[in-house]
């Protein structure tokens, strides 16, 4: 197969364009350094009115926004999914992984839920504290000043709660809540559960002159065409493109390896270009992967020379080890009184105002980790499911469920607007034996060879899973809400999520001092090749009961500031 | 795949591209099918244009078919001021929805069948033959599910209409009558400044002092965020 080469070096190659890439290339750029973003979906801008789904009206499709095509509907901003065709993977055993990826620039960054929580002090030392997974090799004091800037440049709403594992930032105003969020905050401080406003990267306010201040549709899901939500697009790379930087795009191109030379040390990387399925090859000093967190593993696995039999970086053999992902549960509810509410404009902004960060102590339970609480509800847009079992909740009432005729369209206004949902999202415990590896047998349509999963929650997540189910029906029912659906219990590990349902995957380069046991170092480069560092959720060593989003972005941005200085250093 | 099983995999929900479509017929004009497609414009990718277009070239119901889904899509919501099945596009959607989602296509259309065996069983006649009240004598032994029992233990026909009943709602309230019929007022831009007043009265709700305090000041949303060295707000 012929292979074209590109003549030009970059100074630095990133592969994907997510929350990490997108970081790494606003910052490397602006210090002077020449960038080519390697994305393996096309390029997006949620202000593009060809690509944009913001505004759109169910009938505007013909399915009604269903989700056929995109699993969280046509509107969402999520170019793939969990199956994506002719890009497999394979799982060991009865494992049931599910690997969630988004192909396009900015990658998942243009749908997912805004959450942008920093990890507390203690979620970097959950080891000394449990004796479990491992601590991180930094601590919150090195990352506080990442998080600091990151606040300002893409800008979080939040409120100042002084909690000591949820630190405060520099906050937007939060908006107020929602009539069922006033439900729930009786009902969660009434079984002692803390509750206060969320934190979303959404601007409530102005930040700077380049992006617009949110217009309340709720639809963040499907990336702001005013750029009012965090899109690593719309905040990261387009503003570094405006001021000035040098930086290539090559769109629609999946990298398959690091190309190293004699010595082991990285001269670029290869890619696929999707839309001749020709392989070329990029030329750069450094190569930064930011292709999440399974992506990324994948390269490096797939990335075997003379110097690098096991793989490049893996010389520990933890490529791809540690994989976790959050844990996720829920219940929904019915609230009676929010029978025939009066209705008016309550989108407010894409997610929750208000949650509930972790409000226990584990030392006084029987599972090691945490969880947060997401709240969702309301006079939400119709959308396809939207009349489905319209009546159901007669049968609290005694009255027949079913029929037909006008009085389906008293119990559609009835009913509307008075469901409640919460959504428990939990730390998992790394451990060395939930890994993705290369699957021998199996490559994509590409001639890539893809990954295979092997992940099994233990009892500490289950035994979480079951507390958030207790937890759910007693604030439903301290709201004076009812239960839908029969409890979660053991025979569905209480309604735990599959592993990457969440699509929280983090763990698979992990961090630490010692090379024998850790991918990167502190500042996500490989232990064993100074040029190639990792700055997606890769490097995570445990995930918190925070979204891993804001520390993605901070390590980023500090991993970045460390490539500048060697750079300066002149040690690439 | 037996009756069973795909209203078993309609309860879990939505199958990927690319399933084959058994029962279908296609030779829909490439006129009719650009026509068709143009009505939307929603973002799609080229690959999801495509599938659309693909789905739209297929014709799942034929007019007879259609014709008692639209009969029925009448009976379970009958047109009043708002609008009407029809000006919905109600049986539209579910002739999509039958190859968007293959696994509906066989138990719709069977179902039809034993619509009209019950309907030649008790009137000798076929259900569109049947006047207002036998058609909805006819559908009073259907619509009403056992509350008390799961849905994939409901009788066959009971399943098959509550399939029809929820399309035909879920097919009108997300049309532009419908959704003006249920009065959602969102989806356009706004300023959210909380519930409103005679709202939180109604359910003797009240904001916190403290909370109220942290939250946004609309009047100043435009004036750029800056904040003292310890993260407090002053702008």
């Amino acid at each position: 197969m012929q292979i074209k080469e590109n003549p030009k070096e970059y100074d630095v190659i990133i592969v994907g364009s997510g929350a990490g890439g997108g970081m790494a290339t606003k910052v490397l750029s602006e210090a002077g350094l020449s960038v080519a973003i390697v994305e393996a979906g096309p390029y997006y801008d949620p202000a593009n009115p060809d690509q944009m789904t913001q505004m759109k009206w169910p009938y505007d499709s013909p399915r009604r926004g269903a989700g056929t095509t995109r699993p969280f509907g046509d509107y969402d901003q999520a170019y793939g999914g969990w199956d994506i065709e002719g890009e497999p993977y394979s799982q060991v055993g009865d494992t049931q992984f599910r690997w969630f990826r988004s192909r396009m620039l900015g990658g998942r960054t243009n749908h997912w839920g805004r959450i942008s929580l920093r990890f507390g002090p203690d979620d970097f030392r959950k080891k000394s504290i449990d004796g479990l997974g491992e601590d991180w090799p930094i601590t919150y004091d090195d990352i506080k000043p990442y998080y600091d800037k990151v606040d300002k440049l893409i800008g979080v709403f939040g409120s100042k709660e002084n909690l000591p594992n949820d630190p405060d930032g520099f906050f937007l105003p939060p908006p107020k809540p929602r009539l069922h969020e006033l439900f729930y905050i009786k009902g969660a401080r009434k079984s002692n559960v803390k509750v206060m406003p969320s934190r979303l990267s959404i601007l409530t306010k102005r930040i700077n002159d380049d992006r617009g201040v949110c217009f309340y549709c709720r639809q963040c899901s499907r990336s702001c065409m005013a750029y009012a939500d965090f899109s690593s697009g719309s905040c990261l790379i387009f503003p570094a493109q405006k001021s000035g930087g040098q930086i290539d795009m090559f769109v629609n191109a999946m990298v398959r390896t690091v190309t190293t030379n004699s010595e082991g040390k990285a001269k670029g990387v290869s890619y696929i270009d999707k839309t001749d399925k020709t392989e070329y090859k990029l030329k750069g000093k450094v190569v930064v992967l930011a292709a999440s967190a399974c992506s990324s593993a994948r390269i490096l696995l797939n990335s075997k020379s003379k110097q690098h039999p096991n793989g490049l970086g893996n010389s520990s053999d933890a490529v791809g080890k540690y994989l976790h992902d959050s844990t996720g549960g829920g219940r929904m509810a019915f609230i009676p009184d929010l029978i025939d509410r009066k209705i008016y404009n309550e989108d407010g902004v894409g997610g929750m105002h208000v949650y509930s960060p972790w409000w226990l102590d584990n030392k006084k339970l029987n599972f090691p980790r945490g969880y947060h609480i997401e709240v969702w509800g309301g006079m939400g847009a119709p959308s396809y499911g939207t009349g489905f079992n319209v009546n159901a909740f007669n049968k609290f009432f005694g009255i027949p469920v079913g029929g037909y005729g006008d009085v389906l369209r008293k119990d559609m206004r009835k009913y509307y607007g008075s469901i409640i949902g919460m959504d428990g999202r939990g730390e998992s415990v790394a451990m060395k034996t939930n890994y993705c590896e290369i699957d021998p047998k199996q490559i994509d349509e590409f001639g890539v060879p893809t990954l295979r999963f092997n992940y099994k929650w233990s009892e500490h997540e289950v035994k979480q899973a079951e507390h958030m189910q207790n937890t759910f029906e007693e604030v439903i029912h301290n709201m004076g809400a009812i239960a839908l659906g029969n409890k979660a219990d053991k025979s569905s590990n209480f309604g735990l999520t599959k592993p990457g349902e969440i699509i929280h995957e983090v763990g698979t380069t992990r961090m630490g001092n010692d090379p024998k046991s850790s991918v990167v170092n502190e500042f996500e480069q490989l232990h064993d090749v100074s040029n190639v560092f990792v700055v997606d959720a890769g490097p995570f060593v445990s995930q918190a009961d925070k979204n891993p989003t804001w520390t993605i972005m901070a390590l980023a941005w500090r991993s970045s500031d460390y490539i500048i200085e060697q750079f300066k250093k002149q040690n690439f | 795949m037996d009756r069973r099983d795909s209203i078993k995999s309609i309860m879990l929900g939505s199958i990927g591209f690319g399933v084959l479509l058994e029962g279908c017929s296609d030779g829909v004009s490439s006129e009719d099918v650009k026509k068709a497609i143009s009505k939307f414009q929603y973002g799609r990718t080229e690959k999801e244009l495509a599938y659309d277009k693909k789905l739209f070239s297929i014709q799942c119901f034929n007019n007879k078919e259609i014709k008692i889904i639209t009969r029925l899509c009448n009976l379970i919501l009958p047109p009043n001021e708002f609008g009407s099945i029809e000006d919905a596009e109600v049986p539209e959607l579910i002739e999509f929805m039958a190859k968007d989602i293959p696994a509906y296509e066989a138990p719709i259309k069977e179902g039809l069948l034993i619509l009209d065996e019950i309907s030649k069983q008790k009137n000798s006649k076929v259900f569109i033959d049947c006047n207002d009240i036998e058609q909805m004598k006819i559908l009073d032994q259907m619509a009403f599910p056992d509350p008390d029992i799961s849905s994939s233990e409901q009788k066959e026909e009971v399943k098959w209409f509550s399939l029809m009943r929820n399309l035909t709602m879920t097919g009108y309230y997300t049309s532009k009558v419908g959704i003006d019929e249920l009065g959602y007022v969102g989806n356009t831009p706004n300023v959210w400044d909380g519930v409103p007043q005679d709202v939180l009265d109604q359910y003797d709700l009240s904001y916190d002092k403290d909370w109220i305090n942290k939250c946004v000041d609309q009047s100043k949303r435009n004036e750029t965020a800056v904040w003292d060295d310890k993260g407090n707000l002053i702008s």
